[in-house]
């Protein structure tokens, strides 16, 4: 499991990269590449791309990027996820709260 | 240098001081000369030395140079014997005369030197090209010919592979080149375990060995993995994956792969890159196409690999055919197609609906004047009804059938383990023996690791799910999972698994048991759960994937169920 993180200066659009198994274990550097910033982005993107697990776990941490992207008016978009990834995202009904892409 | 090399002569002539004359002359450029004064002895001496011209004086007594040239020509065959004759006729009949009787050349009496000279280095020249043609041509015709034994070979291993399935079933009847797999066609078929039937028609790039090359993985796997009861779909994936990681660049397989359902009365089918292939309805006479909608197989990696198939009702005498693109492709001698309207229009003018694979044949035979016959590939495939079929599957059963079938186990991990092993690969390695449940992997594994996040962190480390409804609590939840993982001293996880087949498909129950003092589930099972709360989720995505979900005892142990159809 390794994360990524990039903020585009222009947009203040923060992209969080994940590859491998997204699980408890990538919690703290998950949380770690978006709460440690100088600036709050408006706009974030989670690539999956090189993510081919994800699990309950996952799931919450990514309710809790949601809770501090200010929640209903957050700006979250979930991409490049390998279909067994957009199977769980879709049994959790997680499209109604990411735009998943 | 071929002017220097030194040549036999022949030299016949009975006038002594001509003879002798000539002699001179081209002894001194340093060839060998042999001499006689008449025909028969000039015969004689070709027989003889074999030399590599001959000069012949037309008149001659006993036997004269026409006939001793047509002579010497015979017995030369197919070698290259320059004659030139020498003669003091200066008629235009007689000059004719000389070269009808085989002579290539003449030399006028009195001879010129420079000009003898020359001619002798031209012949010299022709000869030596005439031998290296001669040479290169049996050359050609002896690679051919290791070639043809090569093939002859390679078409007998062949057959053992790719014959050894169903090719003779009832309802299958085929049309395939003798020497098919040296222009990349290929066709198998076999029964699987639960019944239906697996076809494969596949058509590689190019000719020849690189084409061929790539049939044989294609049919051992295709065999290997219907035999076992794979699903269609894993055995496109792992010939399309195999394909893409030998074949060079720009070499790949069109195919059509069809499964069969006798029972069902359907057919299961994927097209990449081949033609349209037709179902011909017995009923009504119509036709109805299955286009291709994929890449072929062996051009994208398995990630990129769209697997997606058609479902297609079919009702008995309905028939399905497949065909490469040489029949639509196969010219007449003005060079036109045969053409997707001519291929329609024999299903449309014949009612009779058993002799439309003959009519294929024998109109595309007629129309190329029988040009291009081993480019065609043609498949016909009868939707039967179940009894009517042999059952070939007995020979896999008995001999051949792999992977796991009924069975349970149980693995216990204790407290030493649960800290240090990670047990979810080890037991997806187990289920996937199950030939038809790897194409679930997935899905098992999802079902696993939250069975035992569950039983780890709610049972044996009796973490308390309430806290995490705060981002706060997440941290702590799993701050708190390392500590007490760490200090574990006592606590087990017992995975119990059994598997029953069930119709062309089975049942995997997984039963998780450990060590915690369970929940009082009779109470929170119908809870639901807010979706944007941050626990609860794992439950709910086991109730998705799965058939049934119960907790039991005190909610220390889950069932699970999980029901899969090969059909489907």
């Amino acid at each position: 499991m390794s994360i990524k993180s990039h903020l585009s200066e222009v947009e203040q659009k923060l992209t969080i990269s994940i590859s491998g198994r997204f699980d408890f274990s990538a919690h703290q550097e998950f949380r770690n590449a978006y709460e440690s910033l100088p600036v709050a982005p408006s706009q974030f993107v989670v690539d999956l791309d090189g993510a081919n697990y994800l699990d309950s776990s996952a799931l919450g941490m990514l309710l809790l990027l949601r809770d501090h992207a200010g929640g209903n008016s957050a700006d979250i978009e979930i991409v490049n996820c390998s279909p067994d990834v957009k199977k769980i995202l879709t049994i959790s009904n997680f499209e109604q709260l990411f735009t998943i892409r | 240098m071929l002017e220097s090399r030194a040549l036999t002569v022949l030299i016949a002539d009975d006038t002594d001081s001509d003879r002798l004359i000539l002699e001179a002359i081209v002894k001194k450029e340093g060839h060998q000369v042999i001499s006689v004064d008449n025909g028969i002895k000039a015969v004689a001496a070709y027989q003889e030395h074999h030399p590599d011209l001959v000069l012949l004086d037309a008149l001659m007594p006993v036997m004269d140079g026409f006939e001793a040239a047509r002579q010497i020509k015979v017995l030369a065959g197919e070698d290259l014997v320059p004659v030139i004759f020498l003669t003091s006729l200066a008629d235009t009949d007689s000059l004719v005369k000389c070269l009808e009787a085989g002579g290539d050349d003449f030399l006028s009496k009195p001879y010129s030197r420079v000009i003898l000279k020359a001619k002798i280095k031209a012949f010299s020249r022709m000869r030596e090209m005439h031998q290296m043609v001669q040479l290169q041509r049996d050359q050609i015709a002896q690679h051919n010919s290791h070639l043809m034994r090569e093939q002859e070979v390679a078409k007998q291993i062949f057959d053992k592979i790719a014959h050894t399935g169903s090719m003779n079933a009832p309802n299958v009847r085929y049309s395939l080149s003798p020497l098919a797999i040296f222009n990349g066609d290929v066709i198998v078929a076999a029964v699987r375990p639960s019944g239906s039937m697996m076809v494969l028609l596949g058509d590689f790039t190019g000719h020849g060995l690189p084409a061929a090359i790539g049939s044989m993985p294609l049919s051992s796997i295709f065999y290997g993995m219907v035999g076992k009861g794979y699903s269609m779909v894993d055995i496109l994936r792992e010939i399309n994956q195999k394909l893409k990681q030998i074949l060079p660049v720009g070499v790949f397989c069109c195919a059509t792969i069809v499964d069969m359902n006798f029972s069902k009365r359907k057919i299961k089918i994927w097209n990449g890159g081949l033609p349209d292939c037709y179902i011909h309805r017995l009923d009504s006479g119509a036709v109805d196409t299955v286009r291709s909608t994929h890449l072929p197989l062996g051009v994208l990696n398995d990630a990129n690999f769209k697997d997606d198939c058609e479902q297609v009702e079919m009702n008995p005498g309905d028939r399905l055919y497949l065909w490469s693109d040489g029949i639509i492709e196969s010219r007449n001698k003005h060079g036109e197609m045969f053409g997707e309207e001519r291929l329609k229009q024999l299903f449309e003018n014949n009612a009779q609906a058993d002799t439309v694979f003959e009519r294929i044949l024998d109109a595309v035979h007629e129309y190329s004047d029988g040009q291009r016959d081993d480019d065609l590939s043609l498949i016909e495939l009868t939707m039967a009804d179940p009894g009517q079929l042999p059952d070939t599957r007995q020979e896999y059963t008995t001999s051949r059938y792999g992977g796991l079938q009924e069975w349970s186990m149980t693995l216990e991990l204790k407290t030493s383990t649960l800290k240090l092993f990670d047990p979810l690969p080890l037991l997806l390695n187990i289920l996937v023996e199950v030939p038809g449940l790897r194409s679930h992997s997935g899905t098992l594994y999802t079902l696993l690791a939250e069975l035992y996040s569950n039983a780890l962190e709610h049972g044996v480390l009796r973490l308390p799910s309430s806290w995490k409804t705060t981002s706060e609590g997440f941290e702590r939840y799993y701050q708190e999972r390392q500590k007490r993982m760490d200090a574990l001293s006592a606590g087990f996880i017992r995975f119990d698994m059994e598997h029953q087949t069930q119709g062309a498909g089975g049942v995997l129950t997984i039963r998780v048991t450990d060590s915690g003092d369970g929940f009082e589930h009779v109470k929170n099972i119908n809870n639901g759960h807010r979706l944007e709360a941050y626990s609860g989720r794992g439950i709910a995505l086991i109730r998705s994937l799965s058939h049934s979900l119960r907790y039991l005892g005190n909610g220390n142990q889950v069932e699970v169920t999980f029901v899969w159809d090969a059909d489907d």
